[in-house]
């Protein structure tokens, strides 16, 4: 028994890095081997999906990407299956960022998007179809300018275009006039504020993606209705990428985000077991 | 008059954009309205020139001391080079300023980001105790919301993802709302506070 215990101490006691080794395994492993295990898709997600698909060909769908590298593991998948998926039902979109590293990110998930064998064919032009506007500072200031005047608010497009060239942008005045509007959020600002300050006031039809942990934050709204559809994390990118059947980066992840999930409930277990064994001894 | 002006402003700038919410479809009040607004927003992006300043400051003055001089070095180099990259050749693709921040940066914050993974499962190990009837509630919660939301979970129990779903959808919705009710509220206290001058803690020195 005292050889038990001894034991459960020194486990107590464990150096971290054993376990920091523990959880790279369960991270890569599955990444440079894919279990593929199948998995079912939230409601919300579908929701959002079905947003998008609602859509008559040639609506122009306004998408903030709010987020930065830091975020882009769990976001950047949504946004690359987002525009494939917008591309693919030939609407029109227009991007803003109120995120100063946004930019670069959405232009490398456009491209992606553009390079897909499905929209490849469709010889889609930049500024006529799809646009970067790049990043606005101001966050809910941005948001009030852009429902009242977007082409004040953004005066030329990333690459420095005056809005007044760009052919697309001349449907799109304020954000009112987008036929669904788009959030992608890593923080503040991001869909809380958007919801706050633009979509009630605006009369906007919003979806939202974010990162996990905004999930929780974020569903008071898509269950009020204020969201027609929300994705939350790598699962809600997950399982966008499946609706839209381009399993990608976030597919990939769910089985490594699995073991890593595993893991900690596991080191959770095994350290309260051991916390309640040792306990009157320690004591 | 040093505190009465900026009292004045705050006043008559948080009236207004009250009463504009009321004011719809009179073209004054739509210029003026966007006149505010751009105004903000470029009193905002000043605020990135008194970033710069702070950082310059704060690092040349431990440099100065002898203080992490290498670190605060790279820092204020690395600030100089990004800058000084997107004044000489533009930010747009292609430019050496986008190289570098989808080369250099985007991997740095995605690994710094990467590195909670680890450090919270050291830390659920560590601090994650049943301790009482609350700390057991969390637990549980956490643990069946964690393993509801991941495709083994599913496997495990097809039962387990409504589980969780339940836990977000009701216990959740109900503390968050409770939550955003009572934030609202503070804030609504507190702007009203501001505009009617008796909030000054903005002003400094109070």
């Amino acid at each position: 028994m005292n050889a038990l215990l001894r034991g459960l101490q020194r486990f107590l006691a464990l150096d971290r890095r054993w376990i920091f080794l523990l959880m790279a395994l369960c991270i890569l492993t599955p990444l440079i081997v894919p279990f593929g295990l199948p998995f079912s898709t939230d409601p919300a997600v579908e929701n959002l999906y079905q947003a998008i698909e609602d859509l008559d060909e040639g609506s122009v769908v306004l998408v903030s990407c709010d987020y930065d590298p830091g975020s882009k593991p769990e976001l950047q998948p949504f946004t690359e299956a987002l525009f494939r998926h917008i591309f693919r039902r030939k609407l029109k979109v227009v991007v803003s960022c109120l995120w100063a590293g946004a930019p670069p990110l959405v232009n490398q998930a456009i491209e992606q998007a553009l390079q897909a064998e499905e929209v490849k064919p469709l010889g889609l032009r930049e500024k006529i179809d799809y646009v970067n506007l790049g990043y606005k500072d101001g966050r809910q200031l941005a948001m009030l300018g852009m429902g009242e005047n977007i082409h004040a608010t953004f005066p030329q497009s990333y690459d420095g275009t005056p809005v007044s060239q760009i052919s697309l942008m001349q449907s799109l005045r304020k954000l009112g006039d987008s036929d669904l509007f788009v959030n992608v959020s890593g923080g503040s600002p991001g869909t809380k504020e958007w919801v706050e300050t633009a979509q009630g006031r605006f009369g906007l039809k919003m979806v939202a993606a974010c990162t996990a942990v905004m999930a929780p934050d974020n569903i008071p709204y898509y269950e009020a209705g204020q969201l027609a559809g929300l994705a939350g994390g790598m699962k809600g990118s997950a399982d966008y990428e499946q609706l839209v059947g381009v399993p990608g980066l976030a597919t990939r992840g769910m089985d490594a985000q699995s073991f890593g999930h595993l893991l900690i409930i596991a080191f959770i277990a095994l350290g309260n077991v051991a916390y309640f064994m040792t306990r009157g001894r320690r004591n | 008059m040093k505190k009465e002006i900026p009292l004045i402003i705050a006043f008559l700038l948080g009236t207004w954009m009250i009463l504009e919410n009321f004011l719809t479809g009179i073209p004054w009040v739509s210029t003026t309205k966007e006149a505010i607004t751009n105004g903000g927003i470029v009193i905002m992006a000043f605020t990135y020139v008194l970033g710069i300043y702070s950082i310059v400051s704060v690092n040349v003055a431990r440099i100065k001391r002898g203080q992490d001089v290498v670190p605060k070095l790279a820092l204020l180099a690395a600030l100089a080079l990004m800058v000084g990259l997107g004044f000489w050749r533009g930010i747009a693709e292609g430019s050496p300023f986008n190289w570098l921040y989808l080369n250099l940066y985007v991997p740095l914050q995605a690994t710094m980001f990467s590195l909670l993974a680890f450090y919270i499962a050291s830390a659920a190990f560590r601090a994650f105790r049943a301790r009482s009837l609350e700390a057991t509630l969390l637990l549980g919660c956490a643990t069946l919301v964690m393993i509801g939301r991941i495709p083994v979970g599913e496997k495990i129990w097809s039962g387990l993802p409504g589980i969780s779903d339940w836990i977000m959808n009701f216990p959740n919705l109900a503390g968050k709302r409770a939550i955003m009710i009572g934030a609202s509220l503070g804030a609504i206290s507190t702007g009203l506070r501001v505009i009617l001058g008796l909030e000054r803690s903005y002003l400094g020195g109070e």
